[in-house]
């Protein structure tokens, strides 16, 4: 069952754009990434499903409901992690939660506890008080209290410690597995591939690309920096080789296929160093450009 | 009506009620202790109000009360009164929904299920009760005040009442307004500014009409709506231009509603 359909939605901001035309489903318990740079319209998207703005054009339906119209009924089964988090400032931890938790019907408290102290929260400090990666904790536990069916997460990781990021992205996990569809945004390409089954990337308010991740990571491109004396251009003419450089004795190139080609050939040569390394996002969008 | 957000919303503005409920109450009850000595020199406070220009006189309604009565020196008192009201509920009138859209906690209750309707009811009902507690402590020191420092003059508690009660409707009006011009406007950035602006906008423009005279500009302002002096002097009110105020404050809400639900909630920039 689809648990997000979206259909031809577009959305202008007077003359700006948001998206244009937007199509995509997130079936029932799938981990959907949603990547694309900062200004392609990832938190527009969330926003309209969230009928927190209204569409231009187009639709979408979650639970099967139509957001524009069955916004509130939606919303009892939704967590959202907005970006940036700003609370009622001069609140405590604590009280912001019940706060958050009286929206939503039955008693919340244990499992606000739980998620508090799994993020290692402090739950009597004020939000004032609180530094950026403490109040996107606030966050956290705020959007998952109320054990809903669809979370929303929009750039969650910006602001966490490396430790954090992986109990928070083990916290998802088991999200998950119990049963929860999580539409996931973010700009990093690396934790999308850690934790999406399917990914859809966004490209000035155009979906670029919807793809299972491993068919994202197969045609994924490396890219590798050689320097090693009297190095040639034509020492790495392997196929899936593109885009090659030369620059002080160095030679840059993208490479597309099984890495392994390009390991044998550098074992032939006595490189003095070497690296391997994921392309940008920008640089795979530039792919998709091609 | 969501219990939970207009407990929230009364919570947040209890502090704001009990600065402005202590100031009117001291306003009241100290502008009025001086009534005895302005009633003992009232021949002599009159010849001076007559050496003040006309148009000033006229600008502070100076001409059409006399303060040697208990009712014409509060009536006097009242404007200020209805200046600091007409000040507290633009404030709040303005800051009802755009504060949670400047502070960027608005995304955070919109993402909870409760609709449109329901946020911007309870918020507005909270505030109303937020008045209303001012209103308790403006009617409670009027009547303290009055009775304290009458003396032997006698007044018509009728007209008195009056009096106190149109400050409901004339702060629905600014709450109303405020919150209309709030949601007509992209982005309030700061609530002071625009409910100083409304609420002494509408008193210039209240005083500005007495100098002029002729021109008509009194029809927009509460503060010729409920002119103090004219309630005093009639004993009524002047029913044709209330239910002008009423009409501008339903429609402003009418507005509102309107234009909150079709609102597109401004994202973090």
């Amino acid at each position: 069952m689809s648990i997000i359909e979206v259909s031809h939605l577009t959305k202008y901001y007077g003359k700006a754009r948001g998206i244009v035309d937007v199509s995509f489903g997130v079936e029932k318990g799938e981990i959907f990434g949603f990547i694309g740079p900062n200004g392609a319209g990832k938190s527009t998207t969330i926003r309209l499903l969230l009928s927190l703005i209204h569409p231009s054009s187009g639709g979408a339906k979650v639970f099967g409901k139509d957001v524009v119209t069955q916004g509130t009924e939606i919303r009892r089964d939704i967590g959202y992690l907005p970006s940036e988090v700003y609370y009622y400032e001069g609140m405590k931890v604590i009280d912001l939660l019940k706060y958050s938790a009286s929206f939503y019907p039955g008693d919340h408290t244990q499992r606000m506890r739980q998620l508090a102290d799994a993020m290692e929260l402090e739950l009597n400090r004020r939000i004032n008080d609180l530094s950026y990666g403490n109040k996107k904790k606030v966050g956290i536990v705020q959007g998952l209290l109320h054990s809903p069916a669809l979370l929303f997460l929009d750039e969650p990781t910006s602001g966490l410690d490396p430790l954090m990021q992986r109990k928070f992205f083990d916290l998802i996990r088991e999200e998950n597995a119990r049963g929860v569809t999580v539409f996931f945004s973010s700009h990093i390409l690396g934790e999308v591939q850690r934790l999406c089954n399917r990914v859809g990337i966004i490209r000035e308010g155009k979906i670029v690309e919807i793809s299972d991740i491993r068919t994202l990571q197969q045609s994924n491109y490396k890219k590798v920096h050689v320097t090693a004396e009297g190095l040639t251009p034509g020492a790495f003419e392997l196929p899936g080789v593109t885009n090659v450089q030369v620059e002080n004795g160095t030679v840059h190139f993208f490479f597309k296929g099984d890495i392994n080609a390009v390991l044998q050939r550098l074992s032939s040569i006595h490189v003095t160093d070497v690296s391997i390394e994921e392309p940008t996002l920008e640089e795979i969008f530039m792919h998709y450009y091609e | 009506m969501n219990a939970n957000i207009f407990r929230h919303e009364f919570r947040a503005r209890l502090k704001s009620v009990a600065v402005w409920s202590v100031s009117m109450a001291l306003l009241i009850i100290f502008f009025f202790a001086l009534f005895p000595a302005f009633a003992d020199q009232a021949e002599l406070m009159n010849e001076m109000m007559a050496n003040f220009p006309a148009e000033m006189r006229a600008a502070f309604n100076l001409d059409k009360m006399n303060l040697a009565t208990v009712l014409g020196y509060f009536a006097f008192l009242f404007m200020f009164v209805q200046l600091c009201v007409a000040i507290q509920a633009s404030n709040y009138g303005f800051g009802l929904v755009s504060i949670e859209e400047a502070e960027l906690t608005a995304d955070f209750l919109l993402s909870k299920p409760v609709s449109r309707v329901e946020v911007l009811s309870s918020k507005f009902l909270a505030a109303l009760s937020s008045l209303g507690i001012t209103d308790l402590v403006i009617w409670a020191s009027s009547f303290i005040a009055i009775i304290s420092f009458r003396g032997q003059r006698d007044y018509e508690p009728r007209t008195l009442l009056l009096l106190l009660f149109s400050i409901v409707i004339f702060q629905l009006f600014f709450l109303s307004v405020g919150l209309v011009i709030s949601l007509l406007v992209k982005r309030v950035r700061s609530v002071t500014p625009y409910g100083l602006g409304l609420g002494f906008g509408a008193y210039v423009l209240s005083a500005f009409s007495g100098v002029l005279g002729d021109v008509k500009l009194e029809l927009l302002t509460p503060f010729k709506h409920f002119d103090a002096a004219a309630i005093v002097t009639n004993s009524a009110y002047d029913m044709p231009l209330v239910l002008l105020n009423v009409g501008i404050t339903v429609i402003a809400l009418a507005a509102s509603t309107w234009l909150y639900l079709r609102r597109d909630i401004p994202a973090v920039s």
